[in-house]
């Protein structure tokens, strides 16, 4: 059942979206530099806050679930980032300790919080990126780190802060995790080409779902020594990607209509259905 | 339409509708700065590959894709001296006024004779099967438009010179009415 909400009088695209935990509100940049926060009052969404403190087009917004922070903040904190291009993406970690925010200077930056001196700090990982970082995603022990970048690869790092964390378990993905470690990479496509747009992890972790612009959508599974299956489909390329089990993916993208893929014994994807099978129209949809 | 023309258009809005899957895309080189990959061409693992869909010799369609902009270029039947002229005042005429289209550019990329430059910007303003409409459309008036005007100049020719003669004709008569004929005959008068 599709639900359509309409905020404010707004004409402009949304570029990109959070909700809080519960879903009474949601927090959206309308293609600027604002993002407005709404609350839900019955049908109705009311404009809570406008958070106008960048100076450039908000490109990702992660609200954190449990401990209510929006990256692009709240009660604006100071965020050494160090990077010189734009970030591109934004995701909390599961326990809400820190955030990764991916950036077109080729790195990823890791930011904690440091309380001495009441700001968060980052630090970066940037070998072996070659491209602009696109997507990011956090594995539930809240070490591992996947990236999708546009050099067509899709990596595995560890994110681990030795400042405040103590060390994590062993993985199917690799047992030794120092900060910027490589676990994994892999190719998007052997005859190269192919932007990586969205990746994610599945909510036990040992799957990794990515989505490119050679309109496939891929799976690596860490537990089958990281075999690949790359499905390739009929339809415009994918933008991002969601677990919603551990077996079943959506994928929503450039056709602008949602696609559950599902998974078999053998890690092999298949197409399951389309999800919204109205005839109109529609902009191209981007999930959460 | 022709038997040639339609699946020509069918191929290029087919390309068209995959190509123009556009991000918003930050430059990897400069601070701040989002410029049309397929323009700035910064990194060559950002331009995908260009295609080209040819009708005949003349008549084809270059389509350039980046992660950000995709950029087409249209080269259209010129038959004759008149249809190159009439070709070339036109889109003279539509590039003068580029910013009056938002989705053209203002030269064409060599070996053509227009090119549009479409960015994510245009694609989060507009309708993308509009855009693809657009060009399509675009591309079936042209021809239309070029045989028009060459018919209209050639029968705007023909009156002219229609009407020369006949001023010639009520000349001459005119003159053979004269009664200084005469000298006219001796030579003393020139036509």
């Amino acid at each position: 059942m599709t639900e359509q909400h309409r905020f404010g009088n707004t004409v402009n695209p949304i570029t990109c979206h959070a909700w809080n935990k519960d879903r009474t509100q949601i927090a959206i940049s309308p293609n600027n530099q604002e993002v407005q926060i709404y609350q839900r009052s019955g049908l109705d969404w009311k404009l809570l806050d406008t958070l106008n403190q960048h100076d450039l087009r908000v490109m990702g917004i992660d609200w954190a679930p449990n401990t209510n922070r929006i990256d692009s903040k709240w009660k604006p904190t100071l965020v050494l980032l160090r990077i010189n291009r734009a970030a591109t993406c934004v995701k909390w970690s599961p326990d809400e300790n820190k955030f990764a925010v991916g950036s077109g200077a080729r790195l990823i930056s890791v930011c904690y919080f440091e309380s001495e001196n009441d700001w968060w700090v980052s630090k970066h990982i940037k070998k072996p990126i070659r491209s602009t970082v696109t997507s990011l995603d956090w594995h539930p022990n809240n070490v591992l780190l996947a990236a999708g970048s546009t050099d067509f690869k899709v990596r595995i790092f560890s994110a681990y802060i030795k400042d405040i964390e103590k060390t994590p378990e062993p993985t199917p993905w690799g047992t030794k995790m120092p900060l910027g470690q490589l676990m994994a990479e892999f190719v998007n496509s052997n005859a190269g080409g192919g932007w990586v747009h969205n990746v994610s992890f599945s909510p036990d972790g040992n799957k990794v779902c990515w989505v490119s612009h050679d309109s496939s959508i891929n799976l690596a599974d860490a537990t089958k020594g990281n075999a690949v299956c790359k499905l390739r489909t009929e339809f415009l390329p994918f933008l991002s990607c969601t677990w919603i089990t551990n077996r079943s993916i959506v994928a929503a993208g450039h056709s602008c209509i949602p696609i559950i893929y599902e998974i078999n014994e053998n890690s092999q994807l298949f197409f399951v259905a389309k999800l919204d099978t109205s005839k109109r129209k529609k902009p191209r949809v981007c999930l959460p | 339409m022709s038997a040639t023309l339609k699946p020509y258009l069918t191929a290029v809005r087919h390309t068209l509708t995959a190509a123009m899957c556009l991000d918003n895309f930050s430059s990897q080189v400069v601070e701040r700065h989002n410029k049309p990959e397929v323009e700035v061409r910064s990194s060559k693992e950002l331009v995908l590959t260009p295609v080209v869909i040819s009708r005949n010799e003349k008549e084809k369609v270059l389509i350039e894709t980046s992660v950000n902009s995709v950029r087409i270029s249209i080269s259209v039947k010129q038959a004759d001296e008149i249809e190159k002229i009439l070709c070339k005042k036109f889109m003279r005429f539509m590039m003068m006024r580029a910013e009056n289209f938002i989705v053209l550019r203002r030269k064409p990329i060599e070996g053509y004779d227009i090119s549009f430059l479409i960015t994510n910007f245009h694609t989060e303003q507009m309708y993308k099967h509009k855009l693809v409409d657009f060009v399509i459309h675009f591309m079936e008036e042209i021809d239309k438009e070029i045989s028009e005007m060459k018919l209209a100049v050639n029968a705007r020719a023909r009156i002219v010179s229609e009407e020369v003669i006949n001023r010639r004709k009520i000349q001459i008569v005119q003159l053979l009415n004269d009664p200084e004929l005469p000298q006219l005959k001796t030579g003393k008068i020139a036509l």
